[in-house]
């Protein structure tokens, strides 16, 4: 299964982060690929650091354990950078991508000289500008499927209308601000 | 045409009881299974169902409406986990005796203490000898595979036994994966109809169920429930091979994988198979002849065929996702272990406890087992037969 893409999710309870793996699992699913989505249940306290996790591949999937050695890693929230080992088994030729407006040289050298590629992305500005409101996983989610490649932009776009109009359903007024901060956080995700 | 759908294990669960569209349900709610009877208590207020939804106000309740109803004649499920499955206990042991088909879906979850609300297997051992079929389920497709079978197990009339369908909690029961459901139709001429012979909403045959029952009788009816949970073992192929007809899902009491041929061998239920697949895959790519058992029905075990399938094999791992704590090996290890004894086949046998309280079981973990077993396989034998799988232990 060499075609196997792991990625970990490192969030706040309350920020979307398994939110954000469930519908990244949606968005993969619909292109017709295999897959798993699923978060680290512990104490469920809205701020407490929490993991998800989401496998996809071509073949279908058959391991039932957490990921430790990642392709990619999302982290939600940048105060998890100092207490939480968010590169731990990442693999060298994949990438880290950081909902951040911390410097290059502070987010090497808190990321332990990971040698991987380093993304990040304002989603803290894309929510507010869009939303009006702090909904980091809309904005994180589009980052990550930008830079691992999952789908093109325009499949990924169509798809997350159709899935927004349906989890939107009573409440159509926010699907326009959520395709929105897809768009932009499409084009602001930077490697540094 | 199966529809290809993604769902979580709870989800897949739900679905198939919203597809048999049961008589009653009865459910107080738990984690990890809390999810079935919300998502089912939806469907019931949506009107996608005409089940009468009872929430009752403990899991002893629970049993006892689903009791209640099969003895009056209609056809009951619930779901649980745990702590639920042991308030149940009581009417766990009174729901097979008076042989009601009851079907509940129990997402396996560490019994406490202290208290966990992870998976391991320790509350479905708890109940094992208790005249229950259970059916063990490595995801959500072969969780929603077997309650679709379910009933027709289960209201067989060499049968009329309880049944169980397990699934790791959070493990499969949270997890969204990919699934094949069927058409709502198909499903509902698959399950069929439940038309009890005896029951108590008759009135031309009036019944009592469950008098007081002493010396003189209780010995044969222990004896023919025990004839029931042999007979429900050909029962249960005769639904799997419908079952495939309709689908072209296979299944038997177990899955052999690469097991044909190979030296080595893990026996294992649930999730923990699907990590052992992947494992072997990548064992086979390098030579190595390793295979998997996985065990699908776990009462009635399925003793003979078991010993059967491993008599060629040089070493043998059975993975116990419970501890006995009895000083010799766990309930699967004891079952696989008198299976093989009275076959006569002579394999050394390891035992593993693991998983214990959502330990996480990684394929480094799986790996370990195989590289163990092949220094049995060189040597012959097996010391030191109960071990530990994942277990810290302080440095020395």
């Amino acid at each position: 299964m060499s075609d196997l893409i792991e990625i970990r999710w490192h969030g706040r309870g309350g920020q979307g982060a398994k939110t954000a793996s469930l519908l990244l699992a949606d968005a993969a699913f619909n292109t017709g690929k295999y897959i798993q989505g699923f978060p680290e249940y512990g104490p469920e306290r809205m701020g407490a650091p929490i993991t998800a996790y989401n496998r996809i591949s071509d073949e279908p999937i058959t391991i039932h354990s957490n990921i430790y050695e990642p392709d990619y890693v999302v982290v939600v929230d940048d105060t998890l950078l100092e207490s939480v080992p968010v590169t731990a088994g990442l693999k060298e030729n994949g990438a880290i991508v950081i909902n951040t407006t911390k410097s290059a040289d502070y987010l090497k050298k808190v990321l332990n000289s990971y040698n991987g590629d380093i993304y990040t992305i304002d989603a803290r500005k894309i929510s507010m500008e869009t939303l009006g409101k702090y909904f980091p996983n809309t904005p994180m989610l589009a980052a990550i499927v930008k830079v691992s490649k999952i789908m093109d932009d325009d499949a990924f776009l169509k798809d997350m209308e159709g899935s927004f109009k349906h989890k939107f359903a009573k409440k159509p007024e926010v699907i326009d601000g959520n395709m929105k901060a897809i768009e932009m956080a499409l084009k602001e995700v930077k490697k540094i | 045409m199966s529809i290809r759908e993604r769902l979580s294990g709870n989800e897949a669960a739900a679905t198939a009881m919203k597809q048999i569209n049961p008589d009653v349900v009865a459910a107080f709610p738990i984690t990890p299974s809390t999810e079935i009877p919300q998502y089912f208590s939806t469907f019931v207020a949506n009107g996608v169902v005409d089940t009468e939804f009872v929430a009752v106000e403990s899991e002893h309740s629970a049993m006892s409406a689903c009791i209640g109803a099969e003895a009056a004649g209609s056809r009951a499920m619930t779901a649980t986990s745990a702590n639920g499955l042991s308030l149940m206990w009581e009417m766990i042991y009174i729901a097979s005796s008076l042989r009601l088909p009851i079907v509940l879906s129990l997402v396996n979850r560490a019994v406490s203490g202290p208290l966990n609300i992870h998976c391991d297997h320790s509350d479905a051992m708890g109940v094992r000898d208790s005249g229950w079929i259970m059916l063990f389920s490595e995801n959500n497709q072969e969780a929603y595979d077997n309650t679709l079978m379910a009933h027709r197990i289960a209201e067989n009339e060499k049968v009329l036994l309880p049944l169980m369908i397990c699934q790791d909690g959070f493990i499969t029961s949270h997890s969204i994966e990919n699934i094949e459901l069927e058409e709502d139709s198909e499903v509902k001429k698959f399950v069929g109809e439940y038309h009890p012979k005896h029951y108590l909403l008759n009135d031309k045959e009036p019944i009592a169920i469950g008098p007081l029952d002493l010396q003189a009788y209780l010995f044969e009816h222990k004896a023919q429930q025990a004839e029931a949970m042999k007979a429900a073992k050909d029962v249960i192929l005769e639904v799997s091979k419908d079952f495939e007809k309709w689908t072209g899902r296979h299944y038997g009491l177990f899955e052999e994988y690469m097991l044909d041929d190979c030296d080595m061998a893990i026996v294992c239920m649930n999730s923990t198979a699907g990590t052992t697949k992947s494992v072997v895959n990548e064992l086979r790519k390098n030579g190595i002849k390793a295979g998997l058992l996985k065990i699908r029905v776990y009462r009635p075990f399925p003793s003979e065929e078991v010993a059967k399938a491993l008599a060629n094999i040089k070493a043998i791992a059975v993975l116990d996702k419970a501890d006995s704590l009895n000083a010799m090996g766990s309930a699967l290890f004891q079952d696989v272990a008198s299976s093989m004894y009275v076959a006569g086949n002579q394999v050394p046998m390891v035992n593993y406890v693991y998983g214990i309280g959502g330990r996480d079981t990684t394929t480094n973990d799986i790996k370990s087992v195989y590289d163990d077993l092949a220094e049995i396989v060189k040597a012959g034998k097996a010391e030191n037969p109960y071990r530990y799988l994942g277990l810290r232990r302080e440095e020395k």
